[in-house]
């Protein structure tokens, strides 16, 4: 159990996020939402590569003698996190233009007044 | 009635995620390794740069990295084409 | 967005500088320490927030302007798809400039050493160009919603 902490983190990351998307109904907080999910995956990734007692895998003045850290998943969460930027943009933007529309960012107040 | 619902399945979602990660393999021993164990003795006489990372990003997966320069570049047009009415 | 005081902006303009320089230079040494396009990039691009955040967004429309940020994203962009191109005689995104001798081509010393800029063949060529797309999307982005914000502030008021 206490070994498997960071997967734990990972779920709880994962757990709150999924629990922001079905209760809440603020567009803002549902945005706090999917970069919770986003974060949790990212952690993920990060700790599927991690190899215990390593250093990161440059060579450039390195200490000797040490394994390194496997560079796949981080250069997979390099690529995942300016994504994740990107959409966050997208998506809070978005976010603003329904608000100047309806003037609200309840989404059953969005509904109610588009129906 | 509808939250109640939400409730249930949501607790279920989350205890079956708990005990998956419970019982996952022990953190810090990657079982699986070929491959990054090649990245690593090969990089630097393959692309000759020090950074093992930066020559994964830039030269073996270059394809991904054309991917995330164009989305990154499609995000951008997006929200200059969404706010490209607004007057100041 | 209104401007700060006159105490935040003295500080910006003393700190904007440092920033950006340390932007380019995790950009530039990307092939050999921590770092790279992306993350030279995002500290670079983080220098015109704190700009906009603290001259307000009018005022900062004078010296940062859209129109620039948006030709270097494209300029960036189609640099980066040359160098990809330019591998084609063997396949897509062929590192042909490493170990050749011209360009960042020297060899690199196998094993752990201080480092040599002149290594890496393409990449710290793709580094440069993905870092001036990521500091320039973050402008256009930043700058962008600033002005979306005050069209939506004045709105709200009236």
């Amino acid at each position: 159990m206490i070994g498997n902490l960071p997967y734990v983190a990972v779920v709880i990351f994962i757990g709150l996020g999924i629990y922001t998307l079905m209760f809440k109904k603020n567009l803002i907080k549902i945005a706090i939402g999917i970069v919770l999910i986003e974060n949790g995956v990212n952690l993920f990734l990060i700790t599927l590569g991690y190899r215990k007692g390593a250093i990161a895998p440059i060579y450039t003045q390195a200490p000797s003698g040490q394994a390194m850290v496997l560079p796949t998943p981080q250069a997979l969460t390099l690529t995942s996190i300016v994504i994740g930027i990107a959409t966050t943009a997208l998506i809070l933007s978005i976010a603003m233009m329904i608000y100047k529309h309806y003037g609200t960012l309840d989404t059953d107040e969005v509904r109610r007044l588009r129906g | 009635m509808k939250k109640i619902i939400f409730g249930i399945a949501f607790i279920i979602f989350f205890s079956f995620l708990i005990v998956s990660a419970v019982n996952m393999r022990t953190f810090g021993e990657p079982i699986i390794s070929e491959m990054d164990d090649y990245f690593i003795e090969n990089a630097q006489s393959e692309t000759g740069a020090n950074n093992v990372v930066t020559s994964i990003v830039f030269d073996y997966r270059g394809f991904d990295t054309l991917g995330e320069a164009t989305v990154l570049f499609t995000a951008v047009v997006g929200i200059v084409a969404l706010f490209r009415g607004v007057k100041r | 967005m209104k401007e700060m005081s006159r105490i935040v902006k003295t500080v910006t303009n003393f700190v904007y500088g440092f920033i950006i320089i340390f932007g380019l230079y995790i950009i530039a040494h990307g092939h050999l320490t921590p770092g790279g396009g992306f993350q030279g990039g995002a500290v670079a691009g983080s220098a015109f927030a704190l700009l906009l955040v603290s001259y307000g967004s009018l005022n900062s429309n004078k010296f940062l302007k859209k129109d620039i940020f948006s030709l270097f994203e494209n300029f960036g962009l189609v640099l980066f798809i040359v160098l990809g191109f330019s591998g084609l005689g063997i396949t897509f995104f062929y590192n042909f400039l490493a170990n050749s001798g011209s360009w960042f081509g020297n060899a690199a010393f196998i094993g752990i050493n201080p480092g040599d800029m002149n290594t890496g063949g393409v990449i710290p060529l793709m580094n440069i160009a993905v870092g001036l797309e990521v500091l320039s999307a973050f402008g256009v982005i930043v700058l962008t919603m600033a002005s979306g914000a005050e069209f939506t502030k004045k709105k709200e008021k009236s």
